[in-house]
């Protein structure tokens, strides 16, 4: 295929290359206390996309500058693995990383009750292992479990998703094709228990009605993916619930 | 003092953290900024959907290929755009290569330190080249010189000299303002060499699609357009929509703590929709006029 030239990635009878619906996210897995040494730890895959995320703390700061008097400061890496993508990716961040940290970082913040932390430090580190699409909305599912399993207190999880437009059709958690040669790719997150959009991005073109019914999509699948974080956590931590 | 906000170097870039030193508005101008916008109001007299006054020049610089110095209120920036010859990406032979660069320079905020750009100034270039890039707002199969081999590099460079707040909508001013003044130096291939002539004929950087970046903020329940640095502290969420000519989306960017809900967030985009010929109409009116009196 030559460059410039989009593929069909909506077959004939509606459904895309790997013969999901476009309101069908992939296949997800979610385990929660997945490492020894972190407080709190998460793997989440959406498909082929698989993260990791950790939470140290909440702990002193290294540097004692760095403290809020009234809450914890909360600090996030996105990184990407070296063997995570097609070619090899260089460990050293790039500026798509730093950017996402920091928008990863503020989707968290609204649900962190970081004032019961207060001249604390809460880290949190995610690792994309497989990058398939969908690894920052990925990335901050895993994280908001990492912080649960941590006990931190949060106001509500937070679930990621990103909508895509492709050959004209929106679609629900996009892949690394779709993304690619799609028209539009919208990562979104959301704590749907307080109704609240934390994270919000556009790559690529929509008009208004296509939007609203992207910021749609996105809430319905967000409520399953919530659910999911919640059955995840239950699970692993029934059993304490009922001694 | 005001604004203050530190950023130690050895922590920059490596990981993002809650900004610990926080601009400061005093809690007198808080409130008032609180209680004001209850009865619609603003404190600097603007109303809620208004956007600050606009200054543009045109042609700021003369060693840039385009170039442009934008005052949206007291936020100043200058964006000048250098053309030069380079080599394609390899997966894109057959295209020009556009790239954004942000700097937050130390001279334009109490809040700004000297070093390499820190989270702010990378969100903020990145968001205003995807915005051109997926919209094709540059053509940049026309920029081509000798095919998968040489081609023209657009470098946007936006230079903040005055932080009063949105920059975003500031800075995406300036960079399309420069962009539409851009000329493309005339050349000659020679064997493998490409000889610019600065000094003959130039042709205008062709653009077929435009965008200005609108943000608006929520205090309560209330949006803002075009927030102020204070207003956009007191801010309890932001989101900027990138509009095209058109009208439609072509970038979104969530800013800041805090969150809005689904309803919310429409309906910043109709305000944001109903806000950006304001911004069109400044870039027009500066260009209408160059091009009389040039």
């Amino acid at each position: 295929m030559k460059y410039g030239e989009t593929p069909q990635l909506i077959k004939e009878d509606g459904t895309r290359l790997d013969g999901r619906k476009p309101e069908d996210p992939r296949p997800i897995h979610m385990e929660v206390g997945v490492l020894e040494n972190a407080d709190g730890s998460a793997y989440v895959s959406f498909g082929k996309t698989r993260v990791l995320a950790a939470v140290y703390g909440p702990r002193e700061p290294i540097q004692k500058y760095m403290v809020l008097p009234d809450r914890a400061i909360l600090r996030v890496r996105y990184h990407m693995a070296p063997f995570s993508t097609g070619e090899r990716k260089s460990p050293a961040p790039s500026r798509r990383e730093i950017e996402l940290s920091k928008v990863i970082r503020e989707a968290l913040e609204p649900v962190v009750i970081t004032e019961l932390y207060p001249r604390t430090m809460i880290d949190l580190f995610i690792e994309v292992l497989q990058a398939d699409g969908g690894t920052r909305t990925t990335g901050v599912t895993a994280a908001s479990l990492a912080l649960a399993d941590a006990g931190i207190a949060m106001r509500d999880l937070v679930s990621g998703v990103a909508i895509g437009k492709v050959n004209g059709v929106l679609v629900v958690d996009i892949d690394e094709v779709e993304d690619m040669y799609g028209e539009a790719d919208m990562p979104a997150a959301m704590a749907t228990k307080l109704g609240l959009v934390t994270l919000l991005q556009l790559n690529g073109v929509l008009t208004k009605e296509e939007f609203v019914q992207a910021m749609e999509m996105a809430k319905k699948t967000l409520e399953k993916v919530s659910e999911m974080q919640r059955k995840t956590l239950l699970e692993k931590y029934s059993s304490v619930l009922q001694v | 003092m005001k604004n203050i906000q530190v950023y130690f170097k050895f922590e920059v870039n490596k990981v993002s953290f809650t900004p610990f030193r926080v601009p400061i508005v005093p809690q007198l101008k808080k409130n008032m900024i609180l209680s004001m916008i209850e009865k619609g109001l603003r404190i600097d007299g603007r109303k809620p959907e208004d956007i600050r006054p606009i200054k543009i020049v045109t042609n700021y610089l003369d060693k840039a290929e385009g170039s442009a110095y934008v005052e949206l209120g007291k936020t100043k920036v200058i964006a000048g755009v250098k053309m030069e010859v380079g080599e394609p990406f390899q997966d894109m032979p057959d295209l020009g290569v556009l790239t954004v660069h942000a700097e937050f320079v130390p001279l334009a905020s109490p809040s700004f330190e000297p070093g390499p750009p820190d989270e702010n100034a990378i969100e903020l270039s990145r968001v205003i080249d995807r915005s051109f890039r997926e919209l094709g707002a540059v053509e940049l199969e026309k920029l081509v010189i000798i095919p998968g081999k040489k081609v023209w590099i657009v470098w946007v460079d936006l230079y903040i000299i005055d932080h009063d707040g949105n920059l975003l909508d500031a800075s995406m001013l300036a960079a399309l303002t420069a962009l539409k003044l851009t000329k493309i130096p005339s050349y000659t291939i020679e064997g493998e060499d490409i000889i610019i002539n600065k000094e003959s004929a130039k042709t205008t950087l062709p653009l077929k699609e435009e965008a200005i970046y609108v943000h608006i903020a929520k205090i309560g329940s209330h949006f803002i357009v075009d927030p102020s640095l204070d207003e956009e502290v007191v801010a309890d969420s932001r989101i900027a929509f990138s509009i095209s000519r058109d009208g439609r989306i072509a970038g979104i960017q969530k800013m800041g703590q805090g969150g809005m809900s689904v309803d919310e967030i429409i309906k910043a985009m109709e305000l944001a929709v109903t806000v950006a010929p304001k911004y069109f109409n400044a870039v027009d009116l500066v260009l209408n006029k160059e091009g009389n009196e040039g």
